[in-house]
C-alpha cells in the first residue's frame, strides 16, 4: 500500500513535472489564462497519461526496441483523439477555449518521458499510478497559475468576479508576457519554498 | 494572391509568433536557447521539416483524410507523418552533408516532439489555407520561431553573467527575460 502511495505523491510532489522536471511548457504557457481552461487541460491531460501509461506498460515486452517511439506516438495520439473528440461532444466551451491544444497533448513532453522513463520499465498497475500522480502534480500546477493569471488578468476566479468594480484589470497577465512572467515568479517561489524546507530540516536533523 | 500571401509570412512571422504568441515550440525554445550557434542551427532545421511538413499534410488532408472522410485520424495521422518526415529528413543531412549532420545532432530527432510543427499542420488545416498559403505559413511560422529563438539566446548569453537572487535562478530568470521579450512582441500587434 504504502508503495502505491509512494508512487503518487512522487507525481504530485517530488517530482511535480511543472515545477521540478520543467516539462510540457507549451500548454502550461498557453492554456493559463483562465482557472477552468487549466483544470480542463489539467485533468484532459491526466486521462491520456494513465490511459497511456497503462497500455505502453502492457505493449512493452512485446515492442522492439527500434520501433517504440513510433509506438508509443500512436498509443498516445489514440486517446488524444479520444479526449478531443469527448470534450467536442460533451463540453463544447471547453473545447473550443483550449482548441489547438487538445491535439497538441500529443507532443506533451510530460506523457513521452514518462512513457519512456516509467512505464516501459514498470508493471501496469504502478504505471497507472504514476500517470496518476504525474497528471495530478500537473493539474495542481496549471489550477495554481491559472488562478494567479485569471485573478490579476480579469479580476475574477472560475468565471466568478471576486475583486468588484473597483479592481481596473491588469490584462497583461492574460496576454502572453503574463504567462511567462506569472510562471517564472511562481516557479521562483516554489523554489524558495523548497529551500527553506530544506534549511528546517537540517536544522531540526 | 500575391498581397494576402505577403500577409500570411508578415503575421506568421512577425504579429502572431509562434513562441512569443502562441506559445508553441516553447521546449525547445526554453531547452535549445543556451548558445546562438545552435539556436541558429535548431531554427533552420525547423524550418525545413514545418515548411516540408505543411506541403505533405496539405496533400493528406485533402486528398485522403477529407476524401475517406477519415477526419477524425487527423491527429494520428498528422503526427506519424511528422516523425517520418523527421527520420527522412535526418538520414537526407546525413548522407547529403556530414557536417551540418554533425552540428545539429541530437535536436533533429527532436523537431518530432516540437509542438510548433504538429501545431502548424493542425493550424493551416483548420484556417483554410490553401496548398500555397499552408506553406508560405509554415515556412513564415519557422522564421518566426527562428527570429524569436536566436535572439532569446543573444539575451541568455548575457544573463549567464548577471547576478540573480538565489530563487530566481536557472528557470525563473529565463522565464521572465522571454516574458518581456514577448511583451516587445506585443507592438507588432498593431501592424496588419
Amino acid at each position: 500500500m504504502n508503495k502505491f502511495k509512494k508512487i503518487v505523491l512522487n507525481g504530485i510532489i517530488t517530482e511535480n513535472p511543472t515545477f521540478r522536471l520543467v516539462l510540457g511548457m507549451c500548454p502550461t504557457l498557453a492554456v493559463t489564462t483562465a482557472a477552468v481552461n487549466g483544470l480542463g487541460m489539467g485533468l484532459a491531460t491526466t486521462f491520456v497519461l494513465i490511459c497511456s501509461n497503462l497500455v505502453i506498460s502492457l505493449i512493452r515486452n512485446f515492442v522492439p526496441d527500434k520501433v517504440r517511439i513510433p509506438a508509443y506516438i500512436v498509443v498516445i495520439a489514440t486517446f488524444v483523439t479520444m479526449v478531443d473528440l469527448f470534450l467536442k461532444a460533451f463540453l463544447p466551451d471547453l473545447s473550443e477555449s483550449l482548441g489547438l491544444f487538445i491535439p497538441l497533448i500529443v507532443v506533451n513532453c510530460i506523457i513521452f518521458a514518462r512513457a519512456e522513463a516509467f512505464a516501459s520499465k514498470n508493471p501496469p498497475l504502478d504505471s497507472m499510478l504514476d500517470g496518476l500522480g504525474m497528471g495530478l502534480g500537473f493539474t495542481c500546477a496549471l489550477t495554481i497559475i491559472s488562478c494567479v493569471r485569471e485573478l490579476l488578468g480579469s479580476g475574477c476566479l472560475f468565471g466568478v468576479d471576486l475583486l468588484g468594480p473597483s479592481y481596473p484589470p491588469a490584462l497583461i497577465f492574460v496576454l502572453a508576457p503574463g504567462g511567462f512572467i506569472t510562471l517564472g515568479l511562481v516557479l521562483a517561489a516554489v523554489n524558495k519554498l523548497l529551500s527553506l524546507r530544506r534549511k528546517k530540516s537540517e536544522g531540526v536533523a | 494572391m500575391g498581397d494576402n500571401l505577403f500577409i500570411i509570412l508578415l503575421s506568421s512571422i512577425l504579429v502572431n509568433n509562434f513562441v512569443m504568441n502562441k506559445f508553441l515550440g516553447c521546449c525547445p525554445f526554453l531547452g535549445v536557447s543556451k548558445k546562438v550557434s545552435t539556436a541558429m542551427g535548431m531554427g533552420l532545421a525547423v524550418t525545413f521539416v514545418m515548411g516540408v511538413a505543411s506541403l505533405v499534410t496539405y496533400f493528406i488532408q485533402v486528398y485522403l483524410l477529407d476524401t475517406l472522410k477519415l477526419g477524425y485520424l487527423q491527429t494520428i495521422a498528422f503526427i506519424l507523418v511528422i516523425a517520418v518526415l523527421v527520420q527522412l529528413v535526418e538520414m537526407v543531412i546525413k548522407r547529403m552533408s556530414p557536417s551540418l549532420y554533425k552540428a545539429l545532432g541530437v535536436y533533429l530527432p527532436l523537431i518530432t516532439t516540437n509542438c510548433a510543427v504538429l501545431g502548424v499542420t493542425i493550424l493551416n488545416i483548420t484556417e483554410g489555407y490553401s496548398l500555397l498559403g499552408s506553406v508560405v505559413n509554415g515556412i513564415g511560422s519557422a522564421l518566426g520561431f527562428t527570429l524569436a529563438i536566436v535572439l532569446f539566446a543573444g539575451v541568455r548569453e548575457r544573463l549567464e553573467d548577471s547576478k540573480i537572487p538565489k530563487a530566481f535562478q536557472g528557470f525563473p530568470s529565463t522565464l521572465i527575460a522571454a516574458g518581456l521579450m514577448s511583451m516587445a512582441f506585443l507592438g507588432f500587434q498593431g501592424l496588419i
